[in-house]
């Protein structure tokens, strides 16, 4: 097994470990490393000799979602009195079940797909398909606002190593571009959960009409 | 160069916003980039302008058309926001519930304003498919501040849902983005637009339809197509009435824009029957859905909203049935936003009349407030296709493009819907016009009304007679589509 493959074994373990998590702060920790893995995958995918802006990059992303996501939504808990998920749509039992079987679609899905000879690891897109289901899952399965961002941010990452995964090279500038969006967004969610907060004190989005 | 002051002026303004804490400099500043930004597109038309950047950011017609759009309407939409920020108090009570809110300080919804003005143009401008999609996720992001500019739990609601559906939604055209560049992994430079089309022979075909249904289901979420148009009702309903002018005439385009990119490129690879029979099928269901919910619809805001629905699905349809339906669609693009633009307006001014926005509650408009009565009885008629308005002409010919085509059940279903959305409409719209409110008249300021006078006049002179440089520019497009 090479090193890209343990590393794919790693993304898959913190994606079921936060599906079953419900305390923020777990899920806060598991969100930021699997950040990092995910900023260092282009380095250790490089076949070639790397270049300046491939570090950058590296840099930028595990600082941006190894150390600024993990802050904000930090900071973000800290303003919300709630500690954990609380009555998810879908069971933290049921949600493993799902995981798991979404893995297996998502391996089965990857063996239909004709892909290039240009790719990382033969698991690796179908790890991506499994992180951006199981950052969709949790978004739509999980009523607390901080999850549903949590949910954004894996949704995101899963993305991110479908890129990795094919190895397709985007220029530095639209790279730099994805990067301060996904990191805006996150951003304005912070703002708006806290403004949530102040006026509900609660982030339930299910109860959002009531008043 | 112009097309970089096109860029800069309004995103320098709205940096600016942020800071001049004189209130007659902001808004004189929002007025003055409105301005330039027009006066610059309007210099476009006649001299474009050549590409900067290597080539990723270039006017061509299909970007102009769009860009000229947004840009009018943003003017239209800065002075009535003169009048609309000079009129709204700092503290209000909510009329349905009856709790007391602020406003979002006035420097960040101008600043924002301007920023998301920057943001669509640069969704214009993008000839790189990479750089689309940084552009069309800023818009989003400029404009969630300004739906959430009344500061209370619906809005917030409204804003929450906004910011992550649609950025969702744009994920998911950026993974289409993704596998875009592994369908043309033969050609250099893979994400730009010029050099997909010059080699579009070399493209792998099912890696580029998984691209496009994910660009369909993702710029789609955005631009409002069912199934995953859910954000747009409430979204458009909270915000102020030239935001949700602003959405709806310009912010919808500027993610079709984001589809209709790589539809061309189907088109030069000659597999525009997949991309056309998928915008034909989310065409055709956003206007079924859209006739579902605006039948019976209590909130009138709720209703332009569904109604946006409806005609996004008719831009989409009539791109995807193609030929002279094309040329429909573009006019259809234009019409719609003056139109919306005008009834999202004098909606916002029945709303500071009446205080509410149930349909319900409102009685009499064309004896209380006559100038905006008039704008609405006569924005009923005008959304619905009726001569001698703008949509007419681009409705009737994607129904005569559907029928020569051989698409009888289509154009049976089109035709079904529209009269549908039209009856359901008119019941609302006109019940509210007519009647007696029991209130004398009011004066109307000449901010409020002079803007989607002029929106509506231009719908009715489009709806009369093509001036012969649009008639070239929709010629221009059409050609490229493959039409003529």
């Amino acid at each position: 097994m090479n090193a890209a493959d343990t590393i794919m074994i790693f993304l898959i373990l913190t994606n079921l470990s936060l599906l079953a998590s419900s305390r923020f702060n777990a899920c806060i920790k598991i969100v930021a490393l699997q950040g990092v893995i995910v900023g260092l995958l282009p380095l250790i995918a490089a076949n070639g000799p790397l270049t300046i802006y491939s570090y950058l990059l590296a840099l930028l992303i595990v600082t941006v979602k190894g150390i600024l996501f993990p802050y904000l939504l930090k900071h973000t808990l800290r303003s919300v009195n709630v500690r954990r998920e609380i009555e998810p749509f879908i069971g933290y039992g049921a949600s493993i079940i799902i995981g798991v079987l979404a893995l297996i679609v998502s391996f089965w899905l990857t063996t239909h797909i004709p892909f290039h000879d240009k790719i990382l690891s033969t698991t690796a897109p179908a790890v991506a398909f499994f992180t951006i289901f199981c950052g969709l899952f949790i978004i739509v399965s999980r009523v607390q606002a901080l999850t549903q961002v949590m949910g954004y941010i894996v949704f995101e990452n899963g993305i991110y190593i479908f890129g990795s995964a094919l190895l397709i090279e985007q220029s530095f500038l639209v790279e730099l571009g994805i990067i301060l969006d996904v990191f805006v967004v996150v951003f304005i969610m912070g703002i708006t959960m806290f403004h949530i907060s102040r006026a509900f004190d609660h982030i339930d989005t299910d109860r959002l009409r009531e008043k | 160069m112009i097309l970089a002051l096109l860029i800069l002026i309004p995103a320098a303004g709205g940096l600016a916003g942020f800071f001049v804490t004189r209130v007659f400099l902001r808004r004189a500043l929002l007025l003055a980039v409105a301005a330039t930004h027009i006066a610059l597109t309007g210099f476009c038309w006649i001299y474009r302008p050549g590409s900067i950047l290597f080539g990723w950011l270039a006017l061509d017609s299909v970007g102009l058309l769009f860009m000229t759009v947004s840009s009018a309407l943003f003017l239209a939409a800065s002075i009535y926001a003169i009048g609309y920020l000079k009129k709204e108090p700092k503290e209000q009570q909510d009329a349905d519930e009856g709790f007391f809110f602020t406003n979002t300080p006035e420097n960040i919804f101008i600043a924002c304003l301007q920023i998301f003005l920057s943001a669509m143009t640069l969704v214009c401008l993008s000839r790189h498919f990479g750089m689309l999609w940084v552009a069309i996720e800023a818009t989003t992001l400029a404009s969630a501040p300004l739906i959430y500019f009344h500061r209370h739990h619906r809005s917030l609601e409204a804003t929450w849902k906004y910011v992550l559906i649609c950025s969702v939604g744009i994920g998911l055209a950026l993974l289409g983005t993704l596998m875009l560049t592994v369908s043309a992994s033969a050609i250099k430079n893979n994400l730009m637009l010029s050099q997909l089309l010059d080699n579009s022979g070399l493209i792998n075909s099912p890696w580029l339809k998984a691209a496009f249904v994910l660009f369909i289901t993702g710029y789609g979420t955005k631009m409002g197509l069912a199934p995953l148009h859910t954000w747009l009702p409430a979204a458009h309903s909270e915000s102020p009435s030239l935001v949700s002018a602003l959405l709806s005439g310009a912010l919808l385009n500027c993610s079709f824009l984001g589809i209709l990119r790589l539809h061309q490129v189907f088109v030069f690879a000659g597999q525009s029957d997949f991309s056309g029979n998928l915008l034909i099928f989310f065409g055709l269901f956003s206007m079924a859905v859209a006739a579902f919910f605006i039948v019976a619809q209590k909130d009138f805001k709720r209703m332009l909203a569904y109604s946006s629905v409806e005609h996004m699905g008719i831009l989409s349809l009539g791109t995807g049935l193609g030929g002279t339906a094309i040329f429909a669609s573009m006019y259809h693009l234009i019409n719609h936003s003056l139109t919306k633009g005008m009834l999202f307006l004098a909606a916002g001014n029945i709303i500071a009349c009446y205080k509410t926005r149930t349909s319900s509650d409102v009685k009499g408009i064309l004896k209380r407030i006559p100038a905006t009565g008039v704008l609405w009885t006569a924005g009923l008629f005008a959304i619905a296709g009726f001569p001698p308005f703008g949509l007419f002409v681009s409705e009737f010919t994607i129904f005569k493009t559907a029928f020569d085509q051989g698409y009888y059940f289509i154009s049976a279903i089109y035709l079904a819907l529209l009269t549908i959305i039209f009856a359901g409409m008119s019941h609302i719209m006109l019940n509210m016009s007519q009647g007696d409110s029991g209130a004398g008249r009011e004066k109307e300021s000449a901010l409020a009304v002079i803007p989607p006078a002029v929106l509506g006049a231009a719908t009715l002179i489009l709806g009369l007679y093509i001036p012969d440089f649009l008639l070239n520019l929709l010629n221009e497009i059409s050609a490229i589509f493959g039409a003529l």
